[in-house]
């Protein structure tokens, strides 16, 4: 597990979603989601961010999630955009259709 | 048992019997006479019926516990009546009242939930319960009944049949004499046409005008007309002008909605209908408002004018009535400050009453000649049924307004919406509330193409109309498909037993029932 450092992406606009990632350095992950269509894509969305998180590895960590109605991509690119600030790295745009 | 647009109602839900909705037009009435309420007034001549404050005005109006008030809801967000109303009912100590409103408007410090907390109300009746008492309606509120939510057009017959039967009616009106004579016309708080108290006025037991500008008698013009007013009371504000509707609501930016307004006034342009004395109704969404616009162009560009504008008035159709696009206006309600000043211009800007404008029941409505109507929706599904009450989270979010009187009124009916909003797929499998059968609903105009009901009566004649225009036409489910595919696929809204609200048609059948939303558990 590599260290990670506080990292934000996306906004509170509507259609959008704003990704904080926090350190929780010997602990699991955590992930707090707030949602205006919580109760129908809840589980879609947690489902999305748990897939990002594991592409980059990041296991000990809180993410917090305020959601605006984002559509799916824009939640992954917002997730991946977190990570790689989070990880300080570079997207590798090679791994994308 | 199961109704005819597919939906599971119980037979009974507290004292209310459900009469299924069996289909358009099928529903036989009594031929009972209306129910009035009014009475011979046997007190002396009054020289006048000024009360001093609103307590002695309840008091002589013999309001009691489990009694039914009603209010219209004219002065929009910015409405003061009702709240002072409840809060001097509350304090006078009298419980268990039906709050029977022509729409429950959104007003807060105080709010509605307040009252039904406190016991001051138990059972509400009312087109819609937007805001915050419809979300607590939802989720946990306790009130004796189940809501009933009644479209326009049928409050008026309940009240006539007596299944609505109101012990006093509070109206606000924005000017007013001291014999009742009143009118929403004038004063600083003026909001237009009282076009939903008129039937209250008529048949309520008493009633008591409410307003914060007493002008000398006789009060001019007259809209509800002291024969029908037991008392008045003068009040510091009756509404917040700003709220009410300060001007002209601003013509929408947003492209989507302009293509869409664009797009639904070209179907009305390239239909056959579309000719000299022609009518419409586009009413106040921000579609609506871009869409009346564009149906202006296209009047002007024909050379042609419309016979009349129907219902809720917009700054813009008066800008019609100005350049001579339209020939009168029927308005039942004005939805900004522009159209609600605009009856002193003309004669032909008429104040109508809401049961002339939308009682299928009476012995003629004027929706049922109207050419176009224009209507929101929060989602359709594929059988083009609507919903316009219940959000994609189980929130209310609107109310169901005129909306299924105008989608059968009319002889084209128009649904406009943008195929997805936020995550929230528009166009779905099948409405959570349905409100509007689909057999009434001519076509769903959205950014991504029209499509045409094969269902409704006039399917050929739009078809080869709108074909001929060139206009593109796509499938309800090739909406749906697109839909989905932006959005993925909601999970269903979990709902308990208990049916907290009664859906309404026009003709006085339940079309749906609401039931509470179980509040969401996600991990």
């Amino acid at each position: 597990m590599q260290s990670i450092q506080p990292a934000v992406a996306g906004t509170l606009e509507s259609g959008d979603i704003q990704v904080s990632i926090y350190p929780n350095p010997g602990q699991d992950l955590e992930i707090q989601l707030q949602s205006i269509v919580r109760s129908q894509f809840g589980e879609a969305i947690l489902a999305t961010t748990k897939e990002v998180l594991k592409e980059f590895g990041l296991t000990q960590a809180v993410v917090s999630l305020v959601d605006k109605g984002a559509l799916d991509w824009v939640i992954r690119s917002r997730v991946q955009a977190a990570c790689c600030r989070a990880t300080q790295s570079q997207f590798t745009w090679k791994d994308e259709d | 048992m199961v109704n005819a647009v597919g939906r599971e109602l119980p037979e009974k839900v507290g004292s209310y019997v459900v009469k299924p909705y069996t289909g358009i037009h099928k529903e036989a009435q009594t031929s009972a006479p209306v129910c009035s309420r009014r009475r011979p007034d046997p007190s002396p001549r009054r020289q006048s019926k000024r009360m001093p404050d609103l307590k002695a005005a309840i008091l002589a109006s013999g309001l009691k516990d489990g009694m039914t008030i009603s209010f219209h809801h004219s002065f929009r967000e910015g409405d003061k009546i009702v709240g002072q109303v409840l809060t001097a009912i509350s304090e006078l100590g009298i419980k268990g009242l039906c709050f029977a409103p022509s729409a429950v408007v959104n007003i807060k410090n105080p709010s509605i939930v307040d009252f039904v907390k406190d016991g001051t109300i138990n059972r509400i009746q009312a087109s819609g319960i937007r805001g915050e008492l419809g979300d607590a309606v939802l989720q946990d509120l306790k009130l004796a009944e189940p809501v009933i939510l009644r479209p326009h057009g049928a409050r008026p017959h309940a009240i006539e049949t007596g299944a609505l039967s109101i012990d006093v009616a509070f109206i606000g009106a924005s000017s007013a004499d001291e014999m009742g004579n009143c009118t929403g016309q004038t004063g600083p708080n003026s909001c237009g046409a009282l076009g939903y108290s008129f039937i209250d006025a008529v048949m309520a037991e008493k009633v008591v005008v409410i307003t914060d500008n007493i002008v000398p008698y006789p009060c001019v013009p007259i809209s509800i007309a002291q024969n029908y007013v037991d008392f008045v009371v003068q009040v510091d504000e009756i509404g917040d002008p700003d709220k009410i509707g300060a001007g002209a609501a601003r013509l929408t930016k947003n492209p989507r909605d302009l293509l869409i307004a664009q797009r639904a006034a070209d179907a009305i342009a390239a239909s056959r209908l579309f000719k000299d004395d022609y009518s419409f109704q586009t009413g106040a969404g921000a579609i609506s408002i871009a869409c009346t616009n564009f149906l202006a162009q296209h009047t002007k560009e024909a050379g042609i004018q419309a016979s009349f504008a129907l219902g809720g008035m917009t700054a813009n159709i008066v800008e019609m009535f100005d350049e001579g696009l339209v020939r009168t206006i029927l308005c039942s309600q004005s939805f900004d400050a522009v159209a609600a000043r605009a009856f002193s211009k003309s004669p032909q800007i008429i104040e109508i009453d809401n049961s002339m404008y939308s009682n299928m029941y009476n012995k003629s409505c004027v929706l049922d000649r109207l050419n176009f109507g224009v209507l929101g929706a929060l989602e359709v599904d594929v059988d083009f049924n609507i919903n316009i009450l219940t959000g994609s989270n189980g929130e209310m979010m609107s109310g169901i307004g005129g909306g299924p009187d105008v989608a059968d009124g009319a002889d084209i009916s128009i649904v406009t919406l943008p195929v997805i909003r936020g995550r929230t797929p528009s166009i779905v499998n099948r409405v959570f509330t349905c409100c509007t059968p689909g057999t009434s609903v001519a076509m769903v105009v959205t950014e991504a193409g029209i499509a045409l009901n094969p269902a409704h009566k006039n399917y050929q004649m739009l078809k080869e109309d709108l074909s001929a225009a060139g206009l593109k036409l796509v499938t309800i489910e090739y909406l749906r498909d697109l839909a989905y595919s932006l959005t993925g696929i909601p999970k269903p809204i979990e709902t308990t037993d208990e049916v907290v609200c009664i859906v309404e048609y026009r003709d006085g059948t339940v079309i749906d029932v609401i039931r509470r939303i179980k509040t969401d558990k996600i991990e």
